[in-house]
């Protein structure tokens, strides 16, 4: 259970309408009492402490705070709670299992898809909802789709190449390789993990050496 | 960041909801809310009781009708027109607007309804029913009635709406002949206030412009209905002459300001590139088709 006004005397506080509602949070069923007023973010955030959602610019412009309501992407800072009421959301904690990453976390892993991690939540459920609709999506689609989520890190060119890493997964083919010409997705990559830190050494040094010097 | 109290009623009937919005002084609809929320949150809109209108079904439909009208219901996401193929079908302004609209998150959201509602002199939507000679269907406790978007919107983030009337459908009209347009937008970034965007559409039958309707984002006060510029493509073969004369009418049309997005001239000059551009495009695209 949660509530906004805590701060409140009692009997001030019985003059607040508060709701109840009730639910679905990564396959979870939770209720909570609230006011009416107390936005799916914060409910999420302090009310679940599910802090895997974040909530950036508070303004409904960055996305960091995106989660999934009935599959659709929200920006969570700007849907009440109390219109979740009855639905189903998923939040970035829904994503891996307790002994598997999703393979969008992987990508972003593999691909060093962040840098401060700030975005990312919001970048993989924006990932998920596409995805979910369209598991061969083409660069340009994936960038679309991320278009409504800030990152002041990456350059979002990571991002893209963790995504489109993830579809491929997710298809049950070899994640691709980038750097390599494009069509040689045929050189099948083994699936195994061993093998990627050569393939990725150069890759690897760079990032490293850019979140070093220049933070 | 969050919204003074309010109370908050989540009806399941547009009747009940006519009735919560009579029977309160300071009430406000409450659809997508991407523009509503925001607002709360900056505490520029502070109504006193939200009416959620989300929980009342069947409104968020788009359909075609027989009558070739267009129907948009008030829950309609902007999300569900861009993924439309009867929308693609029938209506090419509409169609090339969609995917424009704000952001892919805010889209999954925010409605077409309400986002004529909010009357943002940079909305979208409202210039693409400027131009299309849309309406919008508000229903009171005395009934609906079609209000013409042009004269719907009476000034920045104002509608001749009544206080007890919610905006149920948007509609628009048949096409006389073969519907096409399109929509240009000059933005920063995606989900940022455009500098400025043009609607065209455009119905043409044996090569002649039947009917035509141009509107104006971010370049005036409210949407502009560039009329005159319009008028001067009807009657014509969208040859060079008459496509000139609406793109220099339609920039005489708007009433920008200089801000930090561009100068009032450079805006006025977008306005009239776009107006060319987006009738080149129909061209081009029908010269495919033949």
């Amino acid at each position: 259970m949660t509530s906004l006004f805590e701060e409140l005397q009692p009997a001030a506080a019985a003059e607040v309408q508060t709701t109840r509602v009730d639910i679905k949070i990564n396959g979870e069923y939770k209720a909570a009492q609230i006011e009416p007023r107390l936005l799916l973010a914060h409910l999420i955030r302090n009310g679940f402490r599910l802090t895997g959602t974040h909530t950036g610019c508070d303004t409904t412009n960055c996305g960091a705070c995106t989660v999934l309501m009935d599959g659709a992407p929200v920006k969570s800072c700007t849907v009440f709670a109390v219109q979740a009421n009855g639905h189903e959301v998923t939040t970035v904690e829904g994503l891996a299992t307790a002994s598997e990453l999703h393979p969008i976390q992987e990508g972003f892993k593999d691909e060093h898809g962040l840098q401060c991690g700030f975005c990312t939540p919001g970048m993989m459920m924006s990932a998920k909802a596409l995805l979910d609709e369209n598991l061969n999506p083409t660069e340009d689609e994936v960038r679309w789709a991320l278009s409504g989520n800030l990152c002041r890190c990456t350059g979002y060119q990571n991002i893209v190449k963790a995504v489109l890493w993830a579809a491929a997964k997710m298809r049950g083919e070899a994640p691709p390789t980038f750097g390599a010409p494009a069509d040689d997705s045929a050189d099948e990559i083994a699936d195994d993990s061993a093998e990627q830190p050569e393939e990725r050494s150069d890759e690897a040094a760079i990032a490293d050496d850019s979140a070093g010097g220049e933070g | 960041m969050f919204p003074s109290r309010f109370r908050y009623e989540a009806p399941t009937s547009i009747e009940e909801a006519i009735a919560l919005l009579g029977a309160n002084e300071d009430a406000k609809v409450l659809a997508g809310g991407q523009s509503l929320i925001p607002m709360m949150k900056l505490r520029f809109a502070n109504p006193a009781l939200l009416v959620d209108i989300n929980n009342i079904p069947d409104m968020g439909y788009h359909r075609a009708d027989a009558d070739g009208s267009f129907r948009i219901g008030a829950l309609c996401r902007h999300a569900d027109l861009e993924k439309s193929t009867i929308l693609r079908e029938h209506q090419p302004l509409l169609a090339a607007a969609a995917p424009l609209v704000a952001d892919p998150i805010v889209r999954s959201r925010g409605t077409f309804v309400g986002s004529v509602c909010h009357a943002d002199p940079q909305g979208d939507w409202a210039a693409c029913m400027v131009a299309l000679g849309g309406s919008i269907i508000a229903q009171g406790p005395n009934g609906k009635r079609a209000v013409e978007v042009k004269d719907f919107v009476s000034g920045p983030f104002t509608t001749v709406l009544a206080r007890d009337e919610i905006a149920i459908e948007g509609v628009v009209p048949s096409a006389q002949g073969t519907r096409t347009g399109g929509y240009l937008k000059l933005e920063r970034r995606v989900g940022d206030f455009a500098t400025a965007a043009v609607a065209v559409s455009l119905d043409m039958s044996g090569g002649v412009v039947k009917n035509a309707g141009i509107g104006l984002v971010g370049v005036g006060a409210q949407t502009i209905d560039a009329s005159e510029a319009a008028a001067a493509l009807i009657g014509s073969s969208l040859d060079d002459d008459a496509v000139d004369r609406a793109a220099e009418l339609a920039a005489a049309a708007s009433n920008p300001r200089g801000d930090h997005r561009g100068s009032a001239d450079y805006k006025r000059h977008i306005i009239s590139t776009f107006v060319t551009r987006i009738i080149a495009n129909v061209q081009r695209s029908e010269m495919q088709v033949a």
